[in-house]
């Protein structure tokens, strides 16, 4: 199962980003594999609207199927939900203690956005 | 002729200007409008009320998915400036609230599966204002006193204002002097409503943002190749700009109006002080001259 992580560096110590449309980048691991990959969102976290749109399909279109970021807003949440990725919220700290607490069952799914539109 | 009130910062007074102006220009007898481009805040209504003859909505075309034709080939998505199509594995989704009207996903959709659909984000208004009829103390040869009125207003929680303004301007009617009333700032609402101008007249005060934004208009402008020239609002009768970043030349300070608290009572209640002040009608009236003059000079 891979799960992506909003972060805003490229390790595994880097802290998490709690936004997810304008995140830096997305750490990309594979529970199964161990496999580990980052994702640069640069043009997402540049863009002048709709930057959760296009995060959401970036993360979708690595066959992501849980993203864990800080918060969620309208769109974003409509494309993950579309695209089948669970989302799950993580109040801070490092981006290899949030795959811990996740592996361990301390991060709850949510079933809607958390945020309105604009939030990050 | 087509003059554009224009500013950088808000509330320096272009709306004031444009409405004695338009009230000026009536009284001398020219045919005139008034077109009101802040759409996202029009107030010129409220100073000439006029009496409305047609409100009209405006309506961007925005795209719906026929999914039954679309093969998720992702072309729409990838022309997409404005992350209002997201291409998922199996499916495309539109944010029509996220789309500009661009039209790019009509023209690369290869099977035909983006159909036209409208969004409304505004209204366009135009009237008749009556307010300064010709006469009394004032002769007005030829003219009808009645200043031709057009008005955009964007949908409250819509944050595009282009569409809005572009109906507007196919609005304009064609009379011997048109006052555009433009949004404040310098990016796209602005260069939209100044578009098209034969003259723009930047109304700022001395203060450090009402230059700093000074400067970035009348870079803005020239950008555009349109004679500019300077209104100082609010000021000493004998205030001149900064030395330095004006001094190319190319602009010139074509008025110097006063601070005054009795022009300020009469704003605030909706009033047109060109009406009621005769020392701030000489003021207007020496600004349309000198655009006379300069509309005159620019035939030659």
């Amino acid at each position: 199962m891979k799960i992506a992580i909003s972060s805003a560096g490229r390790k595994a110590d880097s802290p998490m980003d709690a936004r997810f449309g304008r995140a830096g980048y997305f750490q990309i691991f594979d529970t199964d594999t161990g496999e580990y990959e980052v994702v640069d969102n640069t043009t997402g976290r540049d863009a002048m609207q709709g930057a959760g749109v296009q995060a959401g399909e970036l993360v979708a279109s690595r066959g992501v199927s849980t993203l864990i970021t800080g918060h969620c807003g309208p769109k974003a949440f409509e494309v993950l939900r579309a695209a089948g990725v669970k989302v799950v919220l993580c109040g801070g700290g490092t981006v290899e203690m949030a795959i811990g607490k996740f592996i361990n069952g301390d991060l709850k799914e949510i079933a809607g956005p958390d945020v309105n539109s604009h939030w990050g | 002729m087509r003059i554009a009130f224009a500013s950088g910062k808000g509330g320096t007074g272009k709306t004031t200007v444009a409405v004695n102006l338009a009230v000026s220009a009536v009284r001398v007898g020219l045919g005139t409008a008034y077109v009101d481009c802040d759409v996202e805040e029009p107030n010129g209504h409220i100073y000439l009320e006029p009496e409305k003859d047609l409100s009209l909505p405006v309506a961007v075309e925005v795209p719906e998915i026929d999914e039954s034709l679309c093969t998720v080939c992702g072309e729409c998505g990838r022309i997409c400036e404005f992350n209002a199509i997201a291409v998922l594995g199996d499916r495309v989704m539109v944010f029509p609230e996220l789309c500009h009207g661009c039209g790019g996903c009509f023209l690369v959709c290869p099977v035909d599966a983006m159909k036209r659909s409208g969004r409304l984000v505004g209204r366009v208004e135009t009237g008749v204002s009556k307010i300064a009829p010709c006469g009394e103390d004032r002769t007005a040869p030829g003219g009808e006193g009645e200043i031709s009125f057009v008005q955009g207003i964007l949908k409250v929680k819509e944050a595009m204002p282009l569409p809005v303004i572009r109906e507007v301007k196919k609005h304009i009617p064609d009379r011997d002097i048109v006052i555009i009333d433009c949004p404040p700032g310098n990016s796209c609402p602005m260069v939209e409503s100044v578009r098209g101008a034969d003259r723009v007249i930047l109304v700022t005060e001395p203060t450090p943002f009402g230059l700093n934004d000074l400067e970035i208009a009348l870079k803005t402008v020239r950008e555009m190749d349109i004679p500019v020239d300077i209104i100082m609002n609010r000021c000493d009768p004998d205030a001149e700009l900064p030395a330095g970043a004006f001094d190319d030349g190319g602009a010139r300070v074509i008025a110097r109006i006063p601070e005054s608290r009795e022009i300020a009572e009469i704003n605030s209640r909706g009033g047109l002080a060109s009406l009621e002040s005769p020392e701030f009608a000489r003021i207007i009236d020496k600004i349309l001259e000198k655009i006379l003059r300069a509309a005159r000079e620019a035939r030659r």
